[in-house]
């Protein structure tokens, strides 16, 4: 675990944590409910540089001492790890593979890839990871064609700036299923569920 | 050692009763039940204000979600005024501040035991179940280490077993409330007891359905559009509860019947366990044939005075 | 619609009305005030505060008055409350070693450093009535002083054994972790010890006291010695993050119970006491030994025995010695069931009338076989 340059001044988390924390969390379980689906996470929460305001919200409503957080390198040394350290008290995780919630940035070439995250045990298929993964726009990209529960038949997304080989990535963490990572969309204003159990095929 | 306020009547307690901590200890695992139909996540399942068996896992899950624009209705064996239905709706009436409601299709949440409601769900709805029992192996196999293996490698051959033991024994498979489901093709879940009856509903539904077992600490989950099949046989496929009568109050056939005694010779009647169903078809003209009686009179005389509506 | 079981607010807020007539009772007699139960009920108390995991014999005692005096539904009412305070941190490990001693005794050595203290206990009293106390006033007269004032240092039997290397070793789990906490997080099986005992400790005492006697009359096999028994006041302390070292918040009344168990050894371990553990809020022996019991009939697993008999059984003794959560779901029965059930009356009337038709046809059959 690291500390987190915290020289600068951490900027305001949510001012009403019970309701705020309440609204973000019900649009994070119908995302992951309905994958495929962009929803919107509106707030006045200003994210700190490195975060989108939905990557920011869905942690500050989930995140606490009892889930280490594994950032980009750059950010967590930056003034969002102070963030999270200071409004979520949340462990900063060095090792992907000691996370519990991770984000990565499609944007950063060195971001580990999905495989590095815990998919869970075949016990406690729960014990895996829940990973933000921030895209520049919801459209745009590469087609995948999704199935599965929480879709009536297929949904079509294709979001631009992911990570090179996320989708590969992604459908291979769903054939683990129901071992596998749970993962996020985000971009700057809305939130995208992807969960294991969501079928994938394009041509990638 | 003792602490301020202890001598105090009145303790301030959070939104909706459970502490933030607690709430986001919920909601990570109702993340992953989601993630995961059907399959079992543990959870730090608190002590609650209302006794184990009771409805503390489906109370623990309707406060982690709850929220002052929801609508909450409370369903207790398809009724709104049973006992412990009332007991439950007046806790978030007070802990959360929160419009409760009668009418199935004003909800937003629905806290259930045992029924799922006959009209059907749609995607504004989320069904909060209470489960006495999650472990739907667990009596055939007592010990948690063991049925965690069997769900870890899909083993459910035992399940099929027993079931098909009561078809050489019976005819037929003698499982009539929490029969088994099959989710999403890979978890044997227990749907709690719910008649089967009510199976098929659960089945490809519009709304999400969430199960909290907070004796037994565990949720799991249902999303919307996802496949529940209740386990069968091709020689013995799945069949519900029908009944010869309609009910004997608004006429309906297509609902679940409870029967209620009205005299000491055997005489009986059978009404819908589903209150707001049966009185929303009265409303628009249905009758039964033991309306007109003095004890269909009663009955239904009996449901206005335990009604209410906000 | 119709229900069973008629609910309607009104009702129910009556029966809150008459549990307050009956919990008072008659008025003409006074009232009991909380310091008289916290003062007169101590075991009582002690009781609900084990069962109820919370330290504080105030709302122990608010509970037994609320409660009618009913340990279950006393122990119940401070769990409900318990869940909700916030949790600052874990003291530090407390000493019992260190124990300001009101009664300890050993049933292992005729004498020891620090001597056998009886202390108040009711072990060597005849269960006759006291009639004098139906009337109230009566003022014990006060308890002579010792000849002498008591040992510091009260070594604990276990340990003094353990210095021979003839006890079994008690060490932390590699790492030392931090022990679980069942009212947190939720219990996964296999369970190590630090589990065990929590539950335990917040066990009903009559379950746990059943097992112990179990294990004892044979469905366990083991030879226990009441290796030490002691009572008394320890100091609680708490290292505050920002402080850095410890800081005194006080003193709880403890038991505390070492059994000592003979072992054959192993393949792997050699010949050598075991020790089987117990310890409960205020004075509560019958508690402390009867866990202490249970402890050891537990470490079945770890010392390679085979674990036929319930208070060998992890699962088996941590899933039912929970009396709050075993009350709700056997009082659970009294909720409607009546879905369930007639699904079930549907069932046996088809069952029994498809047998009544297949004799039926098996009779005419034999009829027309018979012409």
């Amino acid at each position: 675990m690291v500390r987190p340059d915290s020289s600068n001044t951490i900027t305001p988390g949510f001012k009403d944590p019970v309701l705020q924390s309440q609204a973000a969390f019900r649009i994070v379980m119908a995302a992951l409910a309905e994958p495929g689906v962009w929803h919107a996470m509106p707030g006045d929460v200003v994210p700190p540089p490195g975060l989108s305001r939905p990557a920011a919200l869905a942690l500050l409503t989930l995140a606490d001492f009892e889930t280490p957080v594994w950032l980009p390198p750059a950010v967590r040394t930056g003034p969002a790890g102070a963030w999270l350290r200071f409004h979520c008290n949340c462990p900063l995780a060095e090792q992907p593979s000691a996370a519990a919630f991770a984000v990565i940035d499609g944007s950063d070439p060195a971001m580990p890839p999905l495989s590095a995250f815990p998919i869970g045990e075949d016990s406690f298929p729960d014990r895996a990871a829940t990973v933000l993964v921030t895209c520049k726009a919801r459209d745009g990209g590469a087609k995948a064609i999704l199935s599965g529960p929480g879709i009536k038949t297929v949904r079509t997304v294709a979001p631009a700036g992911l990570p090179p080989d996320f989708w590969r990535g992604a459908a291979t963490n769903a054939l683990a299923y129901p071992l596998g990572l749970d993962l996020f969309l985000v971009d700057a204003t809305h939130i995208m569920g992807l969960p294991r159990s969501t079928r994938i095929e394009g041509a990638f | 050692m003792s602490f301020a306020g202890s001598t105090s009547s009145e303790v301030d307690y959070n939104y909706a009763y459970l502490d933030e901590q607690t709430k986001r200890m919920i909601r990570r695992a109702l993340l992953k039940a989601i993630a995961i139909p059907g399959y079992q996540v543990p959870f730090g399942s608190r002590e609650m204000p209302l006794a184990r068996g009771w409805g503390t896992g489906g109370i623990q899950i309707t406060a982690a979600i709850i929220g002052p624009t929801d609508t909450l209705k409370v369903i207790d064996q398809g009724a709104d005024d049973t006992t412990n239905a009332v007991s439950i709706r007046r806790f978030f009436e007070r802990t959360a501040q929160v419009a409760t409601t009668e009418v199935t299709s004003d909800a937003t949440i629905i806290q259930t035991r045992h029924r799922i409601p006959e009209e059907p769900l749609t995607a504004r709805h989320i069904l909060v179940y209470q489960v006495p029992q999650p472990e739907p192996l667990r009596k055939l196999e007592p010990s948690e280490r063991e049925t965690r293996n069997m769900h870890a490698w899909a083993e459910y051959g035992l399940m099929h077993v027993r079931l098909y033991e009561s078809i050489a024994r019976f005819g037929q498979v003698t499982t009539t409330y929490d029969y088994p489901v099959h989710v999403n093709g890979r978890h044997v879940m227990a749907p709690s007891p719910i008649p089967k009856f009510d199976n098929p509903k659960m089945h490809n539904a519009d709304a999400l359905q969430l199960f909290g077992a907070g004796r037994e600490k565990r949720i799991y989950a249902i999303p919307p559009h996802t496949t529940v099949k209740s386990l069968d046989f091709d020689d013995h496929p799945f069949t519900v509860q029908t009944w010869d009568k309609p009910c004997g109050l608004c006429g309906a056939t297509d609902s679940y019947l409870d029967e209620v005694i009205i005299d000491d010779a055997g005489g009986n009647l059978f009404v819908c366990s589903d209150s707001h169903h049966c009185e929303t078809r009265r409303a628009s003209g249905h009758r039964g044939t033991m309306l007109g009686e003095a004890v269909g009179a009663k009955l239904a005389g009996d449901t206005a005075q335990g009604g209410r509506s906000t | 619609m119709y229900v069973a079981v008629k609910g309607g607010e009104a009702a129910i807020l009556a029966t809150h009305d008459l549990l307050a007539e009956r919990r008072r009772g008659d008025p003409a007699i006074p009232e009991l005030s909380v310091a008289q139960i916290r003062e007169q009920m101590g075991l009582a108390v002690a009781r609900v505060m084990n069962e109820g995991s919370l330290f504080d014999p105030d709302l122990a005692s608010l509970a037994l008055k609320q409660a009618q005096g009913d340990a279950i539904e006393a122990a119940f009412l401070l769990r409900a409350f318990r869940t909700t305070l916030p949790r600052f941190g874990a003291s530090v490990p407390l000493d019992t070693a260190a124990m300001h001693i009101e009664r300890r005794i050993s049933a292992t050595y005729k004498d020891l450093p620090g001597g056998q203290i009886l202390g108040p206990t009711y072990d060597y009293t005849h269960r006759l009535f006291d009639f004098a106390l139906m009337a109230n006033g009566s003022r014990p007269k006060p308890a002579a002083e010792a000849a002498t004032r008591l040992d510091t240092h009260m070594p604990r039997v276990p340990d003094i054994l353990g210095t021979e290397g003839l006890m079994e070793p008690e060490v932390p789990p590699p790492g030392d972790p931090k022990p679980a906490d069942l009212t947190r997080e939720p219990v996964a099986f296999p369970v190590d010890r630090d589990l065990r005992l929590q539950s335990m400790a917040r066990g009903d005492e009559g379950f746990l006291l059943g097992l112990g006697y179990s294990v004892q009359r044979g469905f366990g096999g083991n030879h226990p010695f009441a290796g030490e028994i002691r009572m008394g006041a320890v100091a609680v302390e708490f290292v505050p993050e920002e402080l850095g070292f410890a800081v005194d918040l006080g003193d709880i009344t403890l038991t505390e119970c070492q059994m000592i168990n003979q072992f054959g050894g192993s393949k792997d371990i050699d010949p050598q006491f075991t020790r089987g553990y117990g310890l409960a809020f205020g004075h509560a022996e019958r508690k402390a030994m009867s866990m202490a019991l249970v402890d050891r009939a537990l470490k079945a697993r770890e010392l390679g025995e085979a674990a036929t008999y319930p208070a060998q059984q992890e699962e088996f003794v941590l899933y039912h010695s929970d009396n709050v959560e075993a009350a709700g779901f056997v009082e659970h029965l009294k909720l409607p069931h009546y879905v369930d059930f007639q699904g079930e009356l549907e069932l046996i009337r088809k069952i029994k009338a498809e047998r009544v038709a297949t004799a039926a046809a098996a009779a005419g059959t034999h009829k027309e076989a018979v012409e």
